[in-house]
């Protein structure tokens, strides 16, 4: 079994998808590594010997933040934003979408599930 | 869509030269400010502007970390204080 910066990667993907498992990379970045090490985009994850392993580890640990880094950097980014008071770290206490969406309806996954309130008053035509 | 490079920081010329003063004279007083295009820029830090939100001005203490925002994002011009019966999810 294939195991890469803590993750286990499902053994019958092909390598292309099989490294898409770990946070902070996806197919883009996927090739990019796979190609550096020399390995074809097909063949699938158990097919790989630890020799192509080390060279996918090491090409992952050279040019990329994976996985825990990657997401206390984004945590921290938001963090700051929170901390100094502007109008998108308001919105994320506020747990509202920040770029500008609207909210009058959607914006569900931000707000999350629906609160229905109770006895609203219908509008009567 | 973000700012041309090539342009530079938008800062109002009034504001920048008022900032530059300050800091020539090392006062500090609070400047009073419908600008709130301006980009704060380094020379900001350490100040503490008023503001304008379009009702009243709102005094914002400027920090090392605000650098690169606008001084109009620490202003808010809406109030919204929750939905009657919703339950207080986010305190500000």
């Amino acid at each position: 079994m294939a195991r890469i910066a803590g993750i286990d990667l499902p053994k019958n993907k092909r390598g292309e998808i099989g490294l898409t498992y770990i946070y902070g990379i996806g197919r883009a970045s996927a090739q990019k590594i796979l190609k550096e090490a020399g390995i074809d985009l097909n063949k699938k994850v158990q097919e790989w010997d630890d020799d192509e392993l080390t060279k996918i580890r090491v090409s992952i640990n050279e040019s990329f933040k994976v996985e825990g880094a990657l997401r206390s950097e984004t945590q921290l980014n938001i963090k700051r934003l929170m901390d100094i008071g502007c109008y998108r770290g308001i919105r994320h206490r506020l747990g509202l979408p920040v770029r500008g969406q609207r909210t009058k309806n959607n914006c569900r996954t931000r707000k999350g599930k629906r609160k229905t309130v109770a006895n609203k008053k219908k509008v009567t035509k | 869509m973000s700012r041309s490079l090539k342009k530079g920081p938008y800062i109002d010329i009034k504001l920048d030269s008022k900032v530059s003063q300050m800091n020539d004279n090392r006062k500090k007083t609070v400047i009073k400010t419908w600008s709130r295009r301006s980009m704060i820029s380094p020379e900001f830090v350490g100040h503490t502007f008023a503001v304008h939100n379009g009702n009243k001005f709102v005094p914002v203490y400027v920090t090392e970390n605000m650098v690169g925002h606008k001084l109009g994002e620490f202003s808010p011009t809406r109030t919204f204080r929750g939905h009657s019966g919703g339950k207080d999810k986010g305190s500000k």
